[in-house]
């Protein structure tokens, strides 16, 4: 082959390499659409999998109590303690608690929650789906007449919409039992006081607002997670691909949600 | 030990399929298969690797999608049926995977029931422990029953698999590569299997293997897959007594000449 010809491919494949992605991009949005809607038409219809989706609440909750325990309770903590010299300047530190169950209850707990949930149950329902698919074992399902998408893919976004608006009320109370210690070790505040102070400022819109953004954080988790399993190739590359892209695609879209929600909601306030 | 099976009955096909193709991108996988299993019948699909076996079987339980072509699936033309006929269909047809694909999560008790509670609706707990126990002894293997897959060996799981689908009663068993990766006694034992559920069940089977032991010990008829078309059918000796360079080298090989 000429010189000049291979140049001429080069561009050429050049020139196509973005076109390519966008197609990509684009059949990757029209397929998730595609998922999300027969998630809809199945997951509501009988017969019922209330078996699998209660065992699918206990992986996706208990399983992951101890890491959001840990974490919600670090970042209350932490948020106080880092807070204090700020508002200790306009002699301010009263207002702690107040200041904490706002940033906690609005934002932290649903995002930290949601954030721990991508990286430890999403990246399990892509791995674990995905090793299902090379394996064949959904197509056994198929061939079988059963529904293994009702089976796999509608239990598991269940159960994470689900339990994810219980782990995030878990995490906001546990990060407020991290606040307090802090409260209380500086300025020897009692848990009574302390509690009426961080609820105190909180409106019914701030509760509506996390447990909506909690609840489409959990759908956006397990839909992701079961789509980059459920359609996974490539054999244990894929399993790999399947993992890391439920988390990242998970992670990404929940901060454009955050985003959207927060915006939304301050049209009521 | 297997006895010899009544004379097939070749006006009455359970599976014909006509002028079926199938292309993945620019690889044309199969080029026109015609192809008939009769009632009762044992048919290998023998073929080197890549040569699009295991796809002619994917596409009969409608796993894939032919380009072009009409196959017909006791009595129902597969590209034409609802989903919800597709679902009736395949439980009338049992298919035994190349890796078992037994359900890791579950155990065998677990993996052999999935199919049975999903589609045989308002069975009694006596009914389904009383089918598990069943067709675990057809493939002798009742000991394993609270075990999970990852415990059991390659043989083992092979037959689990198989216990699997023989427990919605198939009149269609598809195997692909059952004998693959199994040392030389569990292949015979497999084979004898393959042979024990046609005359237990009264199954028609297609199965698709390039170990000729496996050929010659479960086949009734033999078609040699190359070039995305069947190129040779018979009895294992019509089909291997050929000079023709593409079939020769295949027995061989197998049999170290």
């Amino acid at each position: 082959m000429d010189t000049a010809n291979s140049t001429s491919i080069q561009l050429k494949k050049k020139a196509k390499k973005p076109v390519s992605k966008i197609n990509t991009f684009l059949i990757s949005l029209y397929n998730i659409n595609k998922f999300i809607i027969r998630f809809f038409k199945e997951a509501f219809l009988p017969p019922f999998e209330f078996k699998e989706i209660v065992r699918q609440c206990y992986e996706t909750g208990v399983r992951s109590f101890p890491l959001i325990s840990l974490t919600g309770f670090i970042v209350g903590l932490i948020f106080t303690k880092q807070s204090r010299p700020s508002l200790g300047q306009f002699g301010a530190t009263s207002w702690l608690p107040s200041l904490v169950s706002i940033a906690i209850m609005r934002a932290l707990a649903p995002l930290v929650t949601a954030l721990i949930a991508a990286g430890k149950v999403g990246s399990g329902i892509g791995a674990e789906l995905g090793s299902m698919r090379v394996t064949e074992q959904i197509d056994a399902m198929e061939v079988s007449g059963t529904k293994p998408f009702k089976f796999l893919v509608c239990t598991r976004v269940l159960a994470t919409t689900l339990t994810i608006p219980i782990l995030a009320t878990y995490t906001g109370l546990v990060a407020m039992l991290g606040g307090y210690i802090n409260v209380a070790v500086n300025e020897g505040t009692s848990f009574n006081t302390f509690v009426q102070e961080f609820f105190d400022p909180l409106t019914f819109t701030d509760f509506t607002s996390s447990l909506i953004k909690s609840i489409v954080f959990g759908f956006t988790i397990g839909i992701v997670g079961s789509y980059q399993g459920y359609y996974s190739t490539k054999g244990t590359e894929g399993v790999g691909k399947a993992a890391n892209g439920a988390v990242v695609t998970a992670m990404f879209l929940i901060f454009i949600e955050e985003i959207v929600i927060v915006q939304m909601t301050s049209w009521f306030r | 030990m297997y006895k010899p099976k009544a004379p097939i009955d070749h006006t009455n096909a359970v599976i014909t399929i006509k002028g079926l193709e199938k292309s993945f991108d620019d690889y044309h996988v199969l080029r026109g298969i015609d192809l008939d299993l009769y009632q009762g019948e044992n048919l290998v699909v023998l073929g080197r690797s890549g040569t699009g076996k295991s796809v002619l079987i994917k596409i009969i339980s409608g796993l894939l999608q032919a380009d072009t072509g009409s196959i017909n699936v006791l009595g129902k033309d597969i590209n034409s049926i609802t989903d919800r006929e597709l679902q009736e269909l395949r439980i009338r047809i049992g298919f035994s995977f190349q890796n078992s694909a037994l359900y890791d999560s579950m155990t065998v008790r677990k993996n052999l029931e999935f199919p049975l509670v999903r589609n045989r609706k308002g069975i009694t707990r006596k009914e389904i422990d009383s089918a598990v126990e069943e067709v675990l002894e057809a493939v002798g293997l009742s000991q394993t029953i609270n075990q999970m897959p990852s415990e059991l060996s390659g043989g083992q799981r092979k037959r689990i698999g198989i216990a699997r689908t023989l427990i919605l009663n198939p009149e269609i068993m598809l195997y692909d590569e059952p004998t693959a990766g199994l040392d030389p006694i569990t292949c015979i034992e497999i084979n004898e299997l393959i042979n024990e559920v046609q005359e237990k069940y009264k199954t028609s089977s297609i199965i698709i293997t390039h170990d000729l032991t496996c050929a010659k010990q479960t086949g009734d008829r033999i078609a040699m897959l190359l070039d995305g078309q069947f190129q040779r059918q018979g009895t294992f000796d019509e089909v291997f007594d050929t000079n023709d360079e593409r079939v020769k080298p295949f027995f061989d090989y197998n049999f170290i000449k």
